[in-house]
């Protein structure tokens, strides 16, 4: 990252003063992003016969996931000047300067068999050179939208400096039948609808499903004994088996710690709720709090030595942190309503957290502290925030009022702008997001 | 057969408004047919609804239900009279156990209404235990906003799904 960074440096000081921008191309992602950043994709070039199709696919792929965030705006395919002859070749950079394309994304693709190769190259247009080295992909036809996710990850991480996030998966419940019988089953797919698999029927209620850190289990709630447990489930195999807590007569509200060794959840006995820590590879359980009141939903910081969760202990619902260890809890949040399911971002920085007012619903962030409130969304019913890999958007929930009501997942970024439906078909509830992808 | 039409005959005069609907999906223990030959085994009649030893009786005319107010695991007066009759009725039929379950309706997240249903069902299991019915034949269970039974998104249908039910089965409660 940081030589490319200096590379870059290095060329925008050698290419001259006489820029549009100052610096090299550079899109810092703040609350102040209005504009978004304009960028060409002219096709991939087909290098072997039969790639046209793949090629146009994959440039089409790329053009959306960069365009959806909101941050970018892609310049039409009919403005352009001319295009480019081969990969690699010479950047016209007049050409791409004069229709004010910032960044310019070059490609190829070769197919031989079911083999795939994608290669990619970023252009800073006002800069006049290359941004970062080219890269190179390589993998199965079968695995298109995966090698154009990782083009598009990478611009997006070149001009943001940041993390991408398209080469993803999601889990999440997937919903069918009337509000008063409702049949759920768990679903995976990728984090803009496609490829969606099921991996549990709907026989049991199942409920917020949890990616590990790695991606490669789920936990979820599960009424397959006819009571509510937490089952982990192996994402490869599909299968799944129960997890051994603490004794309780309900376990729920599992998530997994950062080094995924470590399951924190909820157990109610006598009608009471608590935390409780489970050690996966002694089997160990430590009691995490004692009080009368509901203590769920909680979530580890990224360095694992904190937890959030919720809690009525003040008589209402409110969010509280303490030491993943148990102990005294500081509240964090102070404002009007009641606060539940909160999630600790993946850059350590935010809390995003379901807010209940007024008989309206949001989603908002606040940092650790509680300070800095910021609700993103509202609506009759939103709930259950998942971060993106890189901390910068998150899904959730988002259920119509009434008979009919049907829930359906959402997009928002940190800012609040950017919200969208997930295009997946069908209903959806409780998203987990994964990591980004190896 | 004929028990079927006349269960079902004797169902229709007596529930009104409420609902007979299953609360739990699947589970068996809401199974009436099962329940009902246990307790019936050898009599011919009454049977259904018109036994007062049946659980559709103690369903539709002791009452099964009790409703609680928003975010509250309190029982009402109505509850406790209504809980008073359950108490009676499983003292009497000493052969049943019976699974409380606790309901929320959609307004609250998701975990907070499964475990704000668990403190509604152990309110029920507690009452009943001090009016004298044995710790050993009750359980609980919480389905939080997961099983309405009334699906507007008004207080009229709220009030409804924020209850616990006590479902009347037979067999070990494992």
């Amino acid at each position: 990252m940081l030589k490319w960074l200096l590379s870059a440096v290095l060329a925008a000081g050698l290419a001259g003063p006489a820029l549009a921008q100052d610096g090299p191309l550079r899109l810092t992602i703040t609350d102040g992003v209005i504009e978004p950043l304009p960028f060409a994709v002219p096709g991939f070039q087909a290098e072997t016969a039969g790639a046209e199709q793949l090629a146009a696919d994959i440039t089409r792929l790329v053009a959306q996931d960069l365009a959806n965030t909101g941050l970018f705006r892609e310049i039409p395919a009919s403005a352009f000047i001319s295009t480019p002859a081969s990969f690699g070749a010479p950047v016209a950079y007049a050409d791409w300067r004069a229709i004010n394309a910032q960044a310019l994304i070059g490609g190829a693709v070769a197919v031989s068999g079911d083999q795939l190769v994608v290669k990619f190259r970023l252009y800073d247009v006002f800069a006049g050179t290359e941004l970062g080295e080219g890269l190179q992909f390589a993998g199965t036809t079968q695995g298109w939208r995966r090698m154009a996710h990782k083009v598009a990850d990478a611009a997006y991480s070149r001009i943001t400096g940041e993390g991408g996030y398209f080469d993803s998966r999601v889990v999440f419940v997937s919903e069918t039948g009337p509000k008063d019988a409702r049949q759920k089953r768990l679903a995976i797919m990728d984090y803009d609808g496609a490829n969606l698999q099921f991996l549990t029927d709907s026989s049991a209620i199942v409920l917020a499903p949890r990616f590990s850190p790695r991606g490669d289990r789920v936990l979820y709630t599960s009424y397959e004994t006819g009571f509510p447990r937490i089952n982990v489930l192996d994402v490869a195999s599909v299968g799944k088996q129960q997890l051994a807590t603490a004794e309780g007569e309900m376990a729920f509200s599992p998530r997994f710690s950062r080094d995924g060794n470590q399951v924190i959840y909820s157990l109610a006995n006598g009608g009471n709720t608590d935390l409780y820590r489970t050690d996966l590879a002694s089997g160990a359980h430590t009691r995490l709090t004692s009080a009368p009141s509901i203590e769920t939903a909680p979530s580890f910081s990224p360095d694992g030595g904190r937890i959030v969760f919720e809690s009525d202990r003040s008589g209402t619902q409110q969010l509280y942190i303490m030491s993943a260890n148990g102990g005294d809890a500081q509240r964090i949040s102070f404002g009007e309503g009641r606060y539940g399911t909160p999630v600790w971002s993946p850059r350590g920085d935010l809390i995003a957290f379901t807010k209940q007012n007024a008989g309206r619903f949001h989603i908002g962030v606040m940092r650790t502290d509680g300070s800095e409130e910021r609700l993103l969304t509202a609506s009759f019913l939103d709930e259950g925030p998942t971060w993106s890999p890189n901390g910068r958007v998150l899904m959730f929930a988002r259920e119509t009022q009434g008979a009919g009501g049907t829930s359906t997942l959402y997009s928002v970024d940190i800012s609040g702008r950017n919200l969208a439906a997930v295009p997946v078909s069908g209903a959806g509830s409780d998203p987990s997001w994964g990591p980004l992808q190896p | 057969m004929t028990f079927t039409t006349k269960a079902l005959l004797v169902l229709l005069t007596l529930s009104t408004a409420a609902c007979t609907r299953p609360d739990r999906f699947g589970g068996g223990v809401n199974d009436t047919t099962g329940a009902n030959a246990g307790a019936g085994a050898g009599v011919t009649a009454p049977t259904g609804a018109a036994d007062p030893s049946s659980p559709q009786f103690f369903a539709q005319t002791i009452g099964d239900r009790v409703l609680f107010e928003v975010d509250s695991a309190t029982l009402t007066a109505a509850g406790q009279a209504t809980l008073d009759g359950q108490a009676g009725w499983l003292q009497t039929n000493a052969d049943y156990l019976a699974i409380v379950e606790g309901h929320a309706d959609e307004q609250g997240t998701r975990e907070y209404n499964l475990a704000l249903g668990a403190r509604r069902a152990n309110t029920v299991r507690e009452y009943l235990i001090s009016k004298g019915v044995p710790a050993n034949r009750l359980r609980t269970i919480s389905y939080g906003k997961e099983r309405p039974i009334e699906v507007c998104s008004e207080e009229s249908c709220y009030a409804k799904n924020r209850r616990a039910v006590t479902i009347i089965s037979v067999g070990a409660l494992s």
